[in-house]
């Protein structure tokens, strides 16, 4: 018994710590990296002593993981899709709101993309066109469709190479190892990328709205911190951040 | 094969098993005079060279990807000397690869290599040249048939360790059909969108793989020390 009491009093700062601090975890898609790290800041410095911890990654890798059990209490996803799908299978705690429709651009590293269209993106002299995997990235998805509804899709396919995701896709175009690249208006937008070139925003009639989501897990029933962000998110301050970011909902306009 | 397997499944197998074997026979002339020279050299920088080819053992593949996407890209200097060549450049190609997974799996092809020479000594190699052989004639005919079990041992280990590749891959290959989306990357692109079924089929075939190549190497092993 001695030996119990001993380790309970060992470990007590560790149940003490666990009971009493408010803590969130979040899973972000990758592309929320700058808007949510200014977001999260922002929140902690209205609400002190706030514990709030934000995991960026892939939106279908997040969504497996929760479906495994992941301890994420927020999930911000790049394709609404997915958290619709927890709440239909019943492992949210709240609705799913948007917070964006994600934008395509073309975006150059080294020519000016901002005198571009996709037209362009046929000319010879351009070799490597990268975009996210169509298969699985939904930002790939709707730089595919934006092709084929240009009718460039055919000419275009082998020039292209492309991305894990929308940030390695960037990667890509950053590093000159292609020289044009179709990413998310909010990583042309963000200060790494911004310095570097223009981008040409791709007309939203050609392809599907990439409407973007997050929800309360179920795990973060009564984690009264959870919603508080949550509201936060929706709320005016975070939503000047958002745009600021490229992350859009209508009537909105970036940069601004 | 069809019948389980697609047919970018089973392009993806055949792209891996023709980047594992390019890279086997590379390492095989690269690798044969770097381990020859560590096992018998008493030179000072012997241990440096030797931790250099052990790097890829411990480095995180996403340190070697992020270098080689660097170095290889239009203004690094393997970008520069190999568009001066005429060759364009290496991410995204199927030679890109080959040259990441050579620096991959160079000690899986030096250090068996290296172990096997150092077990020979300089016995059969002094009796060689009291017999007039040149070195190099020694190599090939003292050294290299007592070095079997270790080239073999080292050619099924780099094709093995290059058909588990997967992190330097993604960083640098671009996911290219026939070209750079090899089995790994092919199992992770099935798990992401959800093809669970497709990625268990292919998943299996790699385990099966993978376990009968290191059964064989394994239960190959003592025999061969009997008859030695």
């Amino acid at each position: 018994m001695r030996v119990f009491r001993l380790l309970f009093l060992v470990c007590w700062p560790w149940f003490a710590t666990f009971a009493n601090a408010e803590k969130v975890t979040i899973a972000a898609a990758a592309d929320l990296k700058f808007a949510m790290d200014e977001i999260v800041s922002a929140f902690k410095s209205t609400n002190p002593g706030a514990d709030v911890g934000v995991v960026y990654g892939s939106s279908g890798n997040f969504y497996t993981q929760l479906k495994q059990g992941a301890p994420y209490d927020l999930f911000f996803s790049a394709d609404i899709a997915y958290p619709r799908d927890l709440v239909n299978s019943g492992l949210a705690a709240s609705e799913v709101k948007p917070y964006a429709f994600g934008r395509i651009v073309l975006w150059s590293a080294s020519l000016d993309a901002s005198r571009m269209t996709l037209e362009s993106l046929t000319d010879p002299k351009i070799t490597r066109i990268a975009i996210a995997n169509p298969k699985h990235a939904p930002y790939g998805q709707r730089a595919e469709e934006a092709l084929r509804s240009a009718g460039l899709w055919e000419k275009i396919e082998p020039k292209l190479v492309y991305g894990e995701n929308i940030a390695q896709t960037a990667q890509f175009v950053q590093t000159g190892n292609a020289q044009v690249g179709i990413i998310a208006l909010s990583l042309a937008v963000s200060p790494e990328l911004a310095s570097k070139g223009g981008y040409w925003l791709v007309p939203e009639n050609l392809h599907q709205p990439l409407e973007q989501g997050y929800v309360i897990t179920k795990r973060a029933e009564n984690n009264a911190l959870a919603r508080r962000f949550a509201d936060y998110i929706a709320g005016k301050d975070a939503r000047a951040i958002m745009i600021k970011y490229g992350f859009v909902l209508p009537g909105e306009i970036a940069g601004s | 094969m069809d019948i389980l397997l697609s047919d970018s499944d089973v392009r993806s197998l055949w792209l891996t098993a023709r980047l594992a074997g390019t890279v086997t026979i590379i390492l095989l002339l690269v690798g044969t005079p770097i381990a020859w020279w560590l096992a018998r050299t008493r030179a000072r920088w012997k241990g440096a060279i030797g931790a250099v080819v052990a790097l890829p053992l411990v480095l995180p593949p996403s340190v070697l990807g992020f270098y080689l996407l660097l170095a290889m890209g239009p203004s690094g200097p393997v970008g520069k000397v190999t568009q001066v060549l005429g060759l364009g450049l290496l991410p995204f190609t199927f030679w890109g690869l080959v040259v990441a997974s050579a620096f991959y799996s160079l000690p899986f092809m030096v250090q068996p290599l290296q172990t096997a020479f150092e077990a020979i000594g300089e016995r059969p190699l002094e009796v060689a040249a009291t017999l007039r052989a040149s070195p190099l004639d020694a190599f090939f005919t003292v050294a290299v048939p007592l070095a079997l079990p270790g080239f073999l041992t080292a050619s099924i280990l780099t094709f093995t360790h290059t058909v588990g590749e997967f992190g330097v891959v993604l960083m640098i290959g671009g996911n290219l059909p026939g070209v750079t989306r090899v089995a790994s990357v092919q199992i992770y692109d099935h798990v992401q969108a959800l093809e669970y079924a497709e990625a268990h089929r292919l998943a299996a075939v790699m385990l099966i793989f993978s376990f009968l190549v290191l059964l064989a190497l394994y239960a190959w092993r003592p025999n061969l020390k009997k008859a030695s």
